[in-house]
């Protein structure tokens, strides 16, 4: 009986421990499986009917030594990504570019100032409606803008990849854009002044965007005779506050300070040691009002008259006190320091600059600006300590409004005679400075002095290279090269129209953004590559390095909002769609999910009021939905999340098909459904 | 009262040396192991699918926990709906629901089995033994139950046959590799498995000549 017993649980124990075992290998194996999958792919090289060898291709192409290495300095293959992204202005197409470094691919193209359909940018969707909206000039329904000059938001003076901005030149309007989806998320309109050049420039914690003003005006949009020019007309320039929290201006919290009847060009906030400072150049200090027709010097002659112009150089932290104090006048409702109280309280100084000035550049360490007088081939250099020991002794001259002039010689450090028609300018991390020769064209690299002289062989302010790019260069981008530490791997010179770079493509000719490798020191310094852009001059662009980007892939909820940043109140969820009728409102919840729409009938009566709400409920990364109504001309973008309305009144009677006009899935084709608008009588 | 002592057996005699009482302790330690490595595996994961397509560089990903599913759900489900298959969620609801009481209850019968020394303790034993193959088993039984039961007039009902999911392993549905292998939770679940049959070793080593010597 014992025995018995001890034989039972014995083969119950070796049961046991079989099935364990079989448990065992059988997961073991699964294992083994997966091991095997992921290391089975191979890949040969073979470049189908061409022999093997990359030489005997690169004979066969008729390529140098010199476009291999480009070639091999640029080529990214499938896959991999660039190493930064270029934020570039697309001109009067009102839009920015952006592109990836060193590759010179376009990955997109973000919607600013005109709308833009595939984004669903201005075509039904009441976020983006209503941003447009805010860029309206009074009555004026603006459908375009003249983007000049991006700029990133900074941190202690360092690129932070959360926010770009960018000026319309033509409107005198900034755009805010998220860079956790890359989308415009505001228009601000400059209540004083119609147009605008000097901006957007960021002072070194964003807390400011600057908005330098061009074309003298009678402030507030009034009018006023061209012969009261010196009495009525006033240059501007506005300090947009940035709620970072919020990413938007506060416009409430904004000033701007009243300026002399000079045209300002272009700004650049100071940094580090010139940290509080704000620095505009100018031209037509002649106050030339042209008019050609009646015999008087036309502009282009008469603003060129004085070997010099006025650099001007802005107290910010002074003139935020005075704003906060109270101390403005009001213009349409917006605050400006008048140019009175602005030279009683210190805030404005001149410094002679040679004549007709394009650029205004503040070196890396914030000790020197760098500006180009386009008429003269010398870059200028000035200290920014010259430039306080100056207003600290106080013997200035003054304009004829009164505002202080410092003299010249008391402010520059060095100049430096790089060539014909400089421009703009930008920094690496080699000590060196690079300049557009408009007239040339070409960039050339000089070497920067101060504490800068250690890190070049050469002699301190002096011409090291150029390098002809084709053709007339305006500004150039450096990687990082406007910031408080330059890259200095890459320099794109953007060049207005390409002429004979790209096939002819008819009269209006693509510009050509050239990629020059400024990795090395001395003279050195080869084009790589052209990219063509098939859009409006393209003005300034922003390097940033691809890392310091973190978008989101998909919005953070179901029924996100990208214009409130939170769920929308309206958002659908699935099983919650449904059609509600109040006399003539019907009102719409729909969801988008591949591949349908929910509801696939609508039926409306004619005259009824329409409001329509859409979330795509999708989660995954490339799960986007568009929606498109033929007639009402809407077009909506829905991103995997969003949530979106838009609104129409059903003035035509019909059948209506409306569909995703994206490929979302291979059921794309059947992601549609009939909105039925019933006649009247 | 006898009925009692009979299943529970033998208290350890109080007189015996430490290098004696080393042979009892050896099956109270491994039971109490497996105890505490089932109420862990609670809240690990015990099965993992990935899904691999040209279309999802990162995969799909589904992690079954003993009483929710996480991961890509909504996106496997919104692919599912293309060939009529119910949504994930709607598996196998009773046993997640009684999951984490059946397998704290696991862990209680095998505490219980320290204190029971004839051969009844088999019994106390046993589910802890079985759970990850009952686990497994029932995991399979779905994934054949919603395999099989295809929506007819769903889109691609045409073009994808009925099929049965393989538990653990690789295969291939459409232009998706799936790969489904056990998570931390099952593995600890199976490491209970072996200590428990282990300790059975060790509790008939200890505890055997101590019930024959008192019959």
């Amino acid at each position: 009986m014992k025995l018995q017993k001890n034989r039972m649980s014995r083969s119950v124990t070796t049961g046991i421990v079989i099935i364990l075992l079989i448990v065992v290998i059988s997961i073991m194996a699964s294992c083994n499986d997966n091991g095997g999958a992921t290391g089975s792919e191979s890949t040969t090289a073979d470049t189908a009917g061409v022999s093997n060898d990359a030489m005997a291709i690169a004979e066969a192409r008729g390529l140098t030594p010199d476009d291999i290495a480009a070639a091999l300095k640029t080529y990214t293959p499938s896959g991999v990504h660039d190493e930064y992204i270029m934020f570039a202005s697309g001109g009067h197409g009102g839009q920015v570019y952006v592109i990836g470094m060193p590759s010179m691919r376009i990955i997109k193209q973000i919607a600013v100032f005109t709308p833009e359909p595939w984004q669903g940018y201005g075509y039904g969707a009441e976020g983006t409606m209503e941003v447009l909206a805010g860029g309206n000039v009074g009555e004026s329904d603006l459908t375009w803008g003249d983007t000049h000059h991006p700029a990133l938001s900074e941190t202690d003076g360092d690129y932070d990849g959360q926010f770009l901005f960018i000026n319309d030149k033509a409107n005198g309007r900034v755009a805010v854009i998220d860079l956790k989806d890359f989308e415009t998320k505001q228009l601000v309109k400059n209540p004083i002044a119609l147009g605008d050049h000097g901006g957007t420039f960021v002072v070194p914690d964003t807390e400011w965007v600057i908005e330098g003003g061009q074309y003298g005006a009678p402030l507030g949009w009034e009018y006023a005779s061209l012969d009261d020019y010196n009495e009525a007309y006033r240059g501007m320039i506005t300090f947009w506050k940035f709620d970072r929290e919020a990413g938007r201006i506060d416009t409430d919290a904004s000033f701007a300070i009243e300026l002399p009847p000079y045209w300002q060009d272009l700004c650049d906030a100071g940094k580090l040691a010139s940290d509080g400072w704000v620095f505009c150049n100018s031209f037509n200090t002649e106050r030339a009002t042209g008019g050609v027709e009646d015999g008087n010097p036309p502009f282009e002659a008469g603003a060129s008259q004085n070997d010099m112009d006025f650099l001007h150089v802005i107290d910010k932290n002074k003139a935020i006190e005075v704003a906060a104090a109270g101390k403005t006048m009001d213009v349409q409702g917006f605050p400006v320091i008048s140019l009175q109280t602005a030279i009683d309280e210190g805030l404005l100084y001149f410094v002679p600059e040679p004549k007709s000035p394009h650029g205004v550049d503040v070196t890396p360490d914030g000790k020197f600006l760098t500006i180009s007088g386009k008429l003269d081939p010398h870059v200028s250099i000035y200290s920014f300590q010259k430039i306080q020991d100056a207003i600290a002794a106080g013997s200035f001259e003054y304009d004829d409004y009164g505002v202080p002039i410092i003299a010249f010689d008391d402010a520059v450090e060095a100049q430096v005679e790089v060539g014909l028609g400089p421009l703009h300018t930008q920094y690496d991390d080699k000590g060196y400075a690079y300049t557009s020769l408009f007239l040339e064209p070409a960039v050339a690299r000089w070497t920067l002095g101060g504490d800068f002289s250690d890190l070049h062989e050469e002699e301190d302010w002096t011409l090291v290279t150029k390098t002809p790019v084709q053709y007339n260069v305006g500004h150039i981008a450096a990687a990082e090269g406007d910031t408080v530490s330059p890259d200095g791997r890459f320099l794109v010179s953007m060049n207005k129209w390409a002429i004979d770079r790209f096939a002819n493509v008819g009269p209006l000719l693509p510009q050509n953004f050239q990629l020059l490798d400024i990795g090395e020191g001395g003279a050195n310094m080869p084009v790589l590559y052209d990219l063509p852009i098939p859009d409006g001059e393209p003005h300034y662009a922003q390097i940033i390095k691809a890392d310091k980007l973190s978008p989101w892939e998909v919005y953070p909820e179901v029924g996100w909002n990208p214009h409130t940043n939170s769920v929308d109140p309206n958002v659908v969820q699935l099983g919650e769609e449904r059609v509600e009728r109040n006399g003539n409102e019907v009102e719409i919840w729909m969801t988008a999910v591949r591949s349908h729409f929910t509801p696939e009938h609508v039926e409306i009566k004619q005259g009824d009021h329409v409001i329509w709400h859409i979330t795509n409920v999708e989660r995954a990364y490339d799960a986007t939905h568009g929606f498109s109504i033929p007639y009402y001309n809407i077009n909506l973008s829905i991103e995997p999340g969003e949530a979106t309305t838009f609104e129409f009144d059903a003035t035509e009677d019909g059948v209506f098909s409306y569909y995703c006009t994206e490929f979302c899935s291979a059921l794309h084709l059947e992601m549609t459904g009939y909105m039925l608008i019933e006649p009247s009588e | 009262m006898s009925a009692i002592k009979k299943i529970i057996g033998p208290r350890v005699p109080e007189n015996m040396t430490a290098e004696d009482k080393k042979l009892f302790n050896v099956p109270t330690i491994l039971f109490g192991v497996a105890a505490i490595l089932l109420v862990i595996s609670i809240f690990l994961p015990y099965w993992e699918m990935e899904l691999q397509a040209p279309q999802y560089p990162k995969g799909l990903h589904i992690t079954a926990y003993a009483n929710r599913l996480t991961g890509d759900v909504a996106e496997i489900d919104g692919l599912n709906h293309y060939i009529g298959m119910s949504p994930l969620d709607e598996a196998a609801q009773f046993e997640k629901s009684v999951s984490v009481l059946a397998i704290a209850a696991l862990s209680l019968l095998i505490l219980a089995a320290i204190f029971v020394h004839t051969k009844w303790v088999v019994l106390l034993v046993l589910p802890t033994i079985l759970m990850p193959l009952m686990f497994l088993a029932d995991l399979q039984f779905w994934l054949w139950k919603f395999g099989t039961n295809l929506d007819p007039t769903a889109p691609l009902s045409s073009a994808i046959k009925p099929f049965v999911p393989s538990v653990l392993g690789s295969g291939l549905i459409a232009q998706f590799k799936t790969i489904a292998m056990p998570g931390l939770g099952l593995y600890l679940a199976i490491i209970a498995s072996i200590v428990s049959v282990v300790g059975l070793y060790f509790h008939r080593k200890a505890y055997k000549p101590l019930v024959e010597s008192g019959q």
